[in-house]
């Protein structure tokens, strides 16, 4: 089964996508491999080293994917993304901007305006955001490829606390939608796919877990198992019980 | 009780000073029990009230547990990113009498201000480390070194170093944002003690005898457009635990007006000086650093933290495991001794003489993760 998914022009088979900000450098070659991950994120902050650039740590056949991390506005997301570009050559960034340095949680009125910015300048934008579906409807008005909620707060592990949010923007949103940041658990990965997202990313949640490796393959299997049962499509649940001897079975 | 601000010093509204002696000068630390430890490490989120408890001495009995607590926010937060610097003293005039400090404008010590040739010679010397953070440090003299002056090193610095900090005397708005503008976006003002007394029997002239004018400067950088604030008290020097709950305070407050700012802290312990070699922290021990660290952590988890080279190594190295999240590496206190001999003395003794190398091997076998730079300029 030819089950891809797209993000502007270009398809993917994988998707769990991965973030590498809370990596040991030496463990993202193997987290990559058992993830069977296709997309890294990473901030162009962090590559901006000499000295064990992350990028010399990541397999060749693998999609980078920019983030504009440490952006506070729509125009620094911009020059950040242009610098990533000629850095790169990466045309997908992921549009980060923050202006809360406690909770790290996305200004979804200046992500608009990245998004627009972004997307003039034949960028592929990816923006992160909270779920909210007016921002989402006005950064797909914008030129967005994707929608990336929030599931929770970033680096909580809190799960899919904003679940009913993402679920209205599956509905409404002709995009992919693809849940960033909050994930803690695979089953949260598979709930997220069962409900209709296109991928999922993490990083702390693998990070931060007692072994790395086998966290990364466990969220692989979760995702591609809540893909199979989005595509499946869900038994219906029922707010009463079914008898199987109904008490009303007499009517005629 | 204080002196007048100097006719030279911006004042500006600020309502933080007050709510920071409000609570402190409220808070009886006798007053928490075991169960309130407890309950603050049993909690999501940790209050100004919680964070008092763990820094009381009834929590030191609880210290690994808090460790325990503090190491899963470390990781949430920063991953095992540990971040790189080293401090470059290009001058130490000082016009400062500030009792305790090495480089007190009375002390009779050996003084120095590099050209800018010299400041390039040490930021070649250091760049050859492999560093990419450099934290620029002046003595507290605006005639000695003027802002045209740091600003001139700091365009050199740009050349070299990816990241910039300043720890420099307080200075207006106007100059913090000329600084920022010059490649700079980090500013550390140490308040030393924020016990307005202990503050004034410390500090006997000059410009730094102005309390109110130190409190407010990391404000005036975040108006001036700095990126980060970095703050600290000198634990020993008053009541560390007063002066610890001031400092958590300070940030708490800064980061509900300006939340697009950047936090940082430090905690140095006094540590002695060329010409004070008796000088010893009393009241911190290890344990209550460590304990001082960990509640820092688990209130302020978002905060960058400073580890000094005034610790021992293996105090260090255990510390960015837990709390910490940068360390100082290379480190010399003296003026111009990374590329020549040197030439003004320190301000203070170093316990952790390691290399960059040195250092950045410690942390790999501890499973951490040296990062040189984070950061680009926008």
């Amino acid at each position: 089964m030819k089950d891809k998914f797209k993000i502007g022009k270009y398809e993917f088979k994988s998707r769990f996508i991965l973030g590498s900000g809370k990596f040991n450098l030496e463990l993202i070659k193997s987290a990559i491999e058992n993830a069977n991950a296709e997309i890294i994120t990473m901030a162009l902050r962090r590559i901006n080293t000499e000295t064990d650039n992350i990028l010399n740590f990541i397999p060749k056949n693998i999609k980078i994917l920019p983030n504009t991390s440490g952006a506070r506005n729509a125009d620094e997301a911009l020059r950040i993304a242009l610098i990533a570009r000629e850095l790169s050559g990466a045309d997908m960034i992921k549009i980060e901007v923050i202006k809360d340095s406690k909770y790290l949680l996305p200004d979804n009125y200046e992500t608009t305006k990245a998004v627009e910015k972004l997307a003039n300048k034949g960028f592929v934008p990816m923006p992160y955001m909270y779920p909210d579906l007016t921002a989402a409807r006005d950064m797909q008005n914008a030129g967005a490829a994707c929608i990336m909620p929030l599931g929770a707060p970033i680096g909580t592990n809190k799960g899919l606390i904003t679940k009913d949010f993402i679920q209205i923007l599956i509905e409404e949103i002709d995009l992919p939608i693809i849940v960033d940041a909050g994930i803690g658990k695979p089953s949260e990965a598979a709930c997220a796919m069962e409900m209709g997202a296109e991928a999922v990313m993490a990083n702390t949640a693998i990070a931060t877990s007692g072994n790395i490796q086998t966290m990364a393959k466990a969220f692989k299997l979760a995702i591609e198992a809540g893909r199979l049962a989005y595509l499946a499509k869900l038994g219906k649940t029922n707010d009463f019980a079914q008898a199987s001897s109904p008490l009303t079975g007499f009517l005629r | 009780m204080q002196n007048k601000y100097f006719s030279d010093m911006e004042i500006i509204e600020s309502d933080i000073e007050d709510k920071i002696l409000n609570i402190t000068n409220n808070t009886d630390f006798s007053k928490f029990k075991e169960d309130d430890v407890i309950y603050a490490l049993k909690k999501d989120t940790c209050t100004i009230d919680d964070f008092c408890a763990l820094i009381s001495p009834v929590a030191k009995k609880f210290i690994e547990q808090i460790a325990a607590k503090a190491k899963s926010e470390r990781e949430r937060f920063f991953g095992k990113n540990v971040y790189f610097f080293t401090p470059l003293y290009i001058s130490n005039y000082c016009e400062n009498h500030c009792v305790y400090c090495g480089f007190n404008c009375k002390n009779n010590i050996k003084r120095a201000k590099l050209s800018f040739n010299e400041i390039e010679n040490e930021l070649i010397a250091i760049k050859k480390t492999g560093l990419e953070e450099i934290l620029i440090l002046t003595g507290e003299s605006r005639k000695m070194s003027d802002i045209n002056y740091i600003a001139k090193a700091i365009g050199l610095a740009k050349k070299y170093f990816k990241n910039i900090g300043l720890e420099i005397y307080p200075i207006n708005t106007n100059e913090y944002n000329y600084l920022h503008k010059s490649g700079a976006d980090y500013i550390t003002v140490f308040q030393e003690t924020y016990n307005k007394e202990t503050y004034k029997a410390n500090h006997l002239k000059g410009h730094k005898s102005i309390y109110s004018y130190r409190i407010n400067a990391q404000e005036r950088a975040l108006k001036g457009n700095m990126r980060g604030v970095g703050f600290g008290a000198l634990l020993g020097l008053g009541d560390y635990m007063k002066d610890t709950l001031s400092t958590a305070l300070h940030i708490y407050f800064l980061q509900k007006k300006y939340p697009k700012g950047e936090f940082a802290v430090s905690v140095p312990r006094l540590r002695p000086t060329v010409t004070n070699l008796n000088i010893t922290p009393i009241d911190v021990g290890e344990l209550e650093l460590l304990q001082i660290m960990c509640a820092y952590r688990i209130f302020l988890p978002y905060v960058n933290m400073t580890i000094s080279t005034r610790e021992r190594a293996e105090f260090r190295d255990n510390a960015v495991k837990i709390a910490a999240t940068k360390i100082s590496a290379g480190v010399s206190t003296g003026i111009g001794e990374h590329a020549h001999k040197k030439e003004g003395d320190n301000q203070f003794e170093i316990a952790d003489p390691r290399s960059v190398k040195e250092i950045y091997t410690a942390l790999k076998n501890i499973g951490m993760q040296p990062v040189m730079n984070e950061y680009v300029w926008v």
